[in-house]
């Protein structure tokens, strides 16, 4: 990254976080392409499973080598590197699915309701094999009569299997807007 | 003398009569007078902890932060001198900082752009003719707060008369150094901080701290995803070597792992965990000496104890954790992982490790900061009912003991630390 400060204009202010520095890559291939079509499909139906706290069913979406995170820093794409909300591989994603569903944390017991929107789908990368996703995700959790916003844009690494139920997401990555900021404690997956 | 506290009473006593030695009442969560009360009382009239030293690594370096309800920098000079000063422009008020840290050569307000330096004196006023024979620049400075530190602890406070942190620390200092011990022979630094709001009283998280006794109810499921060595680890409840100290001001420690309270004691007789086996042979594969790795692995969980300082940090284990008042019912906590600070060939592995722990347990996803954040809520909901009802504090009230050094000392599921915090919060709330 070039320093932002050299290219500043005289007396301008170095822009903060109001903008992302990630490159965005865009395949320029429509969404009513069959492949980033059934891609968007898939992470929708990952959407309502979540919202239903389905999550026995929901782990099985992954690969073995799928990643779910979380980060803190929304630059990043290095997650061992830095500290992170959620960072689950494997085994960790079936030890909370554990804790989520088997009545023991309270969170989770008296978790909020929540219902979720994806839209802004942006195809990054497609092949015959695999595609990069991007979304805009906004989940409304409503708890004890409070409604809370995560907000934050989703990126889905989706590896085709040989029919759709084959298909499994590699990675997804969820950057909230505030994930640097103060966010309630959670019961519930993004 | 004991006072009972009824429904007719319980709203004309004053605050520090509110705090009895076995019980404190409820009022003391729900009662927005007495939470604009404590924020002059106690929070701008002790030391309260913003940095820590590692994130002010450089000259310019800069982290903004609150001293109760209001917003400060912290920062270092030229010289290395860390400030601490009011985040409010001395022309019309506005934050002249908002970000959460970086490195700059000063902070410029963004309204009329005064400026000021890294020590917060007013360096520059633009059209300063508007001002001449009115106003001395240097008088015109970011208010500054008074700051003090102890092993790169930094703590700041707007009382310029109260005693030096080092006394203020006291028997604190001591535990501080202990815990220090798990840079393994390196300086500790800040690796990423979680941070997350729960709507409660800060209090209601001042006591959890300092409470053993909820972990196997609210942690269970925690527990059940850990190995047996971690799970063993973490059995206090029946063991009689765990112990909480109070240490005077407020301060208490409570060792649940007795046997890593002094890392530096370590002989090599403790087998390393097996969990620990892919670090040890990446470490090993760096050429890093066996007596580093062994150190290093080993102090990778951190200390045995929570050590308590009151009002707004913890030394926990393994992370530093602070609570920031918002409002009588809203808390924000910060839980800041750190580790060593060494060569980066031999650090990082080993952080990589500490990162990942930290994330099991702790920030706003952990399988424990949730379950803990649902209690909180939870008092805080239950504590509007009956104001007059009291919070009890009690337990192990009556096995209390006196340590070699002259602590009061109880069984780590105890309430002696709740207690102790609450007897400051009483002297405190008590002065005028
Ligand atoms: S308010 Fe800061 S320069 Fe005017
Ligand atoms: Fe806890």
């Amino acid at each position: 990254m070039s320093d932002p400060g050299a290219t500043l204009k005289p007396g301008a202010w170095l822009t903060g976080r109001s903008t992302y520095k990630r490159p965005l890559s865009y395949a320029g291939i429509s969404s009513s392409d069959p492949r980033v079509a059934r891609a968007i499909d898939f992470v929708s139906y990952e959407a309502e499973l979540l919202d239903r706290k389905e999550y026995v069913v929901w782990q099985e979406l992954y690969a073995e080598d799928g990643v779910y995170v979380i980060p803190i820093d929304p630059e990043t794409d290095n997650f061992d590197s830095q500290l992170n909300m959620v960072y689950d591989h494997d085994k960790l994603r079936r030890a909370r699915v554990v804790r989520l569903s088997e009545g023991y944390a309270i969170s989770a017991v008296d978790a909020a309701l929540t219902v979720r929107t994806l839209g802004r789908f942006i195809a990054a990368e497609v092949s015959d094999t695999e595609i990069t996703l991007r979304a805009a995700q906004i989940v409304v959790a409503y708890k004890r009569g409070t409604h809370h916003i995560w907000a934050g844009d989703v990126e889905y690494k989706i590896r085709f299997g040989a029919t759709t139920a084959d298909d499994r997401i590699v990675l997804k990555v969820i950057r909230l807007v505030d994930s640097q900021g103060v966010t309630p404690a959670s019961g519930f997956l993004l | 003398m004991t006072v009972e506290f009824t429904e007719e009473n319980i709203y004309d006593l004053t605050p520090d009569e509110l705090v009895l030695t076995d019980r404190v009442a409820g009022r003391m969560y729900t009662d927005p007078d007495i939470f604009d009360e404590e924020m002059t009382k106690i929070f701008e009239r002790t030391w309260i902890w913003v940095a820590h030293l590692s994130e002010l690594p450089k000259a310019g370096a800069f982290k903004t932060t609150y001293v109760g309800q209001q917003p400060v920098i912290v920062s270092r000079d030229r010289k290395g001198n860390i400030h601490t000063m009011l985040n409010r422009c001395r022309h019309r008020g506005a934050t002249v900082c908002e970000t959460p840290s970086g490195v700059v050569n000063g902070f410029t307000c963004p309204y009329h752009a005064w400026s000021y330096g890294l020590d917060g004196s007013l360096r520059g006023i633009p059209y300063p003719d508007g001002y001449e024979g009115i106003m001395d620049k240097s008088t015109m400075g970011l208010k500054k707060l008074r700051t003090e530190q102890y092993n790169g602890m930094i703590f700041a406070t707007f009382d310029h008369d109260i005693e030096p942190l080092e006394d203020f620390l006291g028997d604190a200092k001591m535990w501080i150094d202990r815990f220090m011990a798990q840079g393994a022979g390196y300086p500790v630094k800040v690796l990423g901080t979680h941070r997350f709001k729960f709507k409660g009283n800060w209090k209601i998280q001042l006591e959890n701290t300092t409470d053993g006794y909820h972990f196997p109810i609210v942690h269970r499921s925690w527990m059940a995803t850990v190995d047996e060595e971690t799970a063993d680890m973490m059995s206090f409840m029946t063991d009689p070597t765990a112990i909480t100290h109070v240490l005077g001001n407020g301060h208490s420690v409570m060792q649940m792992v007795p046997q890593h309270t002094d890392l530096e004691a370590d002989d090599g007789s403790e087998p390393l965990q097996p969990r620990f086996d892919g670090l040890v042979a990446d470490l090993r594969a760096q050429g890093v000496d066996e007596e580093r790795i062994r150190k290093l692995v080993y102090t990778v969980h951190g200390t045995g104890f929570n050590l308590n300082l009151f009002p707004n940090v913890s030394l926990s284990i393994s992370f530093f954790r602070t609570l920031r008042p918002v409002s009588v019912n809203e808390t924000i906590i910060e839980h800041i992982a750190i580790g060593p600070d060494g060569p980066p060939e031999i650090v990082d592995r080993v952080n990589q490790e500490r990162m990942r722990a930290h994330e099991n347990f702790q920030g706003p996803f952990g399988f424990g900061t949730p379950d803990d954040a649902e209690g909180w809520d939870r008092v805080q909901r239950g504590a509007v009912g009956g104001p007059e009802l009291p919070v009890m504090v009690n337990r192990g009230l009556a096995r209390e003991t006196k340590s070699p050094e002259g602590w009061t000392t109880s069984h780590v599921t105890d309430e002696s630390g709740m207690r102790a915090a609450y007897y400051q919060w009483k002297e405190m709330m008590g002065n005028e």
